[in-house]
């Protein structure tokens, strides 16, 4: 870069500092300098893995020493694998649970946003697990669900007996679900929190005109909330997908991944870092991105086709104060 | 018929008033299960059921064992280093790019918004495979300024809170300040970046979050645990041996929930707002 300004200078010097003050050669420096270190930061921590990543997967290697290419092999793996194509499967369950975990959210912000006693209080202690950190979730459950400990426990005053209840992390029929509900514990009082904000955004004064007209609360329900959130709905609906296939910390940290609960992603950080079969893991890694682009991908074609109405209006209103605004794209 | 009517509607609210009430105590009992325990001593521990209460609410020899075991003065240090750093740049790098993006048209403008666009589609934990070995390769592993580096570059968030942002300020703003014989980054720096002030609080937040809670990058890239040891890992010392002693775990793991509850109860409103703000990207 200093080289080639260097030489524009001994060529024209005059000319090119005139350029370099004038509006468009103040423009060009500040352009420079202002996306230098976010692009170079993208390039290094991004692009570059990732195209890395794509070549890792067609090798059989380690982290250090040699690799040998093996060609499409460790794509077959993925599929072959009992432990890979297992835990797409389980993704599954993640996905089941958000349908939960979705609704659950839905019902509450719509409760809350209505006057409630205590609404803060009930909003917050929902929403608290939420900043709470992986580990310290992982440890949580593991307590939780422990044999005799406070989930047996609080079941028993409801007048469960112990020794009819499950052991919630060894049983395999039941230990999926158990993280799952741990999942949900965790997310839903954020889906509330981005729900309420959703529903907070409509006119108050179209509830007090629906109230007028005699309509009850489940029609405001039907004919403002929804139609107002269904966007973000939708939305978090299909970010459940890519989720649900991506869910790590909580089954990695309460049961490491055994007695059946390895999910995608732990057992690919179980290849990656513990066997160190680095090209299979790139080739999970390929394979998990290019699900999550077929689901974006749906997520566009859903949007185009089923909210004509409401959202491209917004889209059109956005554009064009885009286009005021930069004029660029 | 009114009879009927009030009778939905007294049926109604304690419908309401039943599950909210449910659910936060769903929400709340793993957690005072963890205040129960951290309280009691190990015989106490050992001999009675999770949920009786302790004999002494003033035993904190838990929270002093766990302090000292899991090397928490060390890694509050080490949290609080990582977390300022991160912040202040991934604020920096988000308001600039989103100025630049926003403010001027050039060619490659539309090109740089796809990059970091599709760079958010690209799952995170599924990339450290190789991010691993760029680390390992740069010799940054076991280093608290690479980490710090690779959490700021990780960082797609904030240049969209930005870039909103930066939709709402009106651009005569920049033009009659540049008529009055300001340059470019005397607009930015003196006039538009105090402006700022809420979406730079949002990303506060949602970075803030993520990046005291990271456990898995923070895991990988600062293993050496005696040295480098944050927050989120510092919890890592209670598994093995010690991963029977719940009263000592807990203990520990509410010592690393009180700041973000106090920052919680403190600012929950910026918070509320700084998540619905920072959703809206799509």
């Amino acid at each position: 870069m200093d080289t080639t300004k260097n030489l524009q200078q001994q060529k024209k010097p005059f000319d090119f500092m005139k350029w370099l003050k004038s509006r468009k050669g103040q423009q060009m420096v500040v352009i420079i300098t202002f996306m230098f270190v976010p692009l170079l930061l993208l390039a290094v921590f991004t692009y570059f893995p990732f195209v890395e990543m794509f070549k890792f997967s067609f090798y059989k290697m380690k982290y250090i020493g040699d690799r040998e290419y093996v060609g499409l092999d460790n794509y077959k793996q993925v599929f072959e694998r009992k432990d890979c194509f297992s835990a797409l499967k389980l993704s599954l369950y993640y996905m089941g649970g958000s349908v939960v975990q979705l609704s659950l959210a839905l019902y509450f912000a719509t409760l809350l946003s209505f006057k409630t006693k205590l609404g803060n209080f009930f909003k917050g202690t929902m929403f608290f697990p939420f900043l709470i950190n992986g580990i310290a979730i992982g440890f949580i459950f593991k307590f939780f669900y422990t044999r005799g400990f406070v989930f047996d426990t609080v079941l028993q005053w409801c007048g469960f007996n112990l020794d009819h209840l499950p052991y919630w992390l060894q049983n395999q029929s039941i230990n999926n679900i158990s993280l799952v509900g741990a999942s949900i514990w965790r997310y839903f009082g954020q889906n509330m929190v981005l729900f309420i904000g959703a529903i907070m955004s409509v006119d108050a004064q179209m509830y007090e005109a629906a109230e007028l007209d005699g309509a009850n609360k489940c029609q405001q329900f039907k004919y403002i909330i929804m139609p107002s959130i269904k966007t973000i709905i939708v939305l978090n609906m299909i970010l459940s997908i890519t989720g649900s296939l991506s869910s790590f910390e909580i089954p990695f940290v309460v049961t490491g991944g055994n007695n059946g609960t390895g999910t995608y992603f732990v057992i690919m950080n179980k290849i990656a870092h513990v066997t160190q079969k680095v090209g299979l893991a790139s080739a999970m890694a390929i394979v998990l991105l290019a699900i999550i682009l077929v689901a974006t991908l749906l997520q566009k074609l859903f949007f185009k086709y089923f909210f004509n109405d409401g959202t491209e209006d917004n889209a059109k209103v956005k554009k064009s104060r885009k286009k005021n605004l930069e004029g660029a794209n | 018929m009114t009879i009927i009517q009030k009778i939905k509607r007294y049926v109604g609210i304690f419908l309401k008033y039943f599950s909210l009430v449910f659910f936060a105590f769903v929400s709340l009992v793993p957690v005072v299960s963890c205040v129960i325990t951290a309280f009691k001593t190990d015989k106490e521990y050992a001999s009675t059921n999770v949920m009786v209460l302790p004999k002494n609410w003033f035993n904190f020899d838990n929270f002093m064992t766990a302090w000292d075991r899991a090397n928490m003065g060390l890694a509050f240090l080490n949290s609080f280093i990582i977390l300022a750093c991160v912040l202040a740049g991934s604020i920096m790098i988000g308001s600039m790019l989103a100025y630049v993006l926003n403010r001027f048209k050039f060619p490659g403008n539309g090109l740089v918004r796809n990059l970091f666009l599709f760079a958010t589609l690209l799952p995170g934990v599924a990339m450290q495979v190789s991010v691993y070995k760029i680390m390992t390769n740069f010799n940054l592993i076991n280093s608290i300024p690479g980490y710090i580096i690779l959490m700021m570059g990780t960082d797609v968030i904030s240049i969209y809170v930005f870039i909103q942002f930066f939709e709402n300020i009106p651009v005569s703003l920049d033009e009659s300040a540049i008529i009055d014989g300001c340059s470019y980054f005397g607009v930015f720096f003196k006039i538009l970046l105090p402006l700022l002030k809420p979406a730079i609080i949002t990303c506060m937040i949602l970075k803030g979050v993520a990046t005291y809670n990271e456990y898995y990058m923070a895991n990988l890239y600062l293993q050496d645990k005696s040295k480098f040891v944050v927050v989120a890992t510092s919890l890592y010392t209670f598994t093995g041996p010690m991963g029977n002693k719940y009263n000592l775990i807990c203990a520990g793991l509410l010592i690393t929930l009180l700041p973000a509850l106090i920052i919680f109860i403190a600012c929950q409103k910026q918070i509320y707002s700084g998540l619905t703000n920072g959703a809206v990207k799509g």
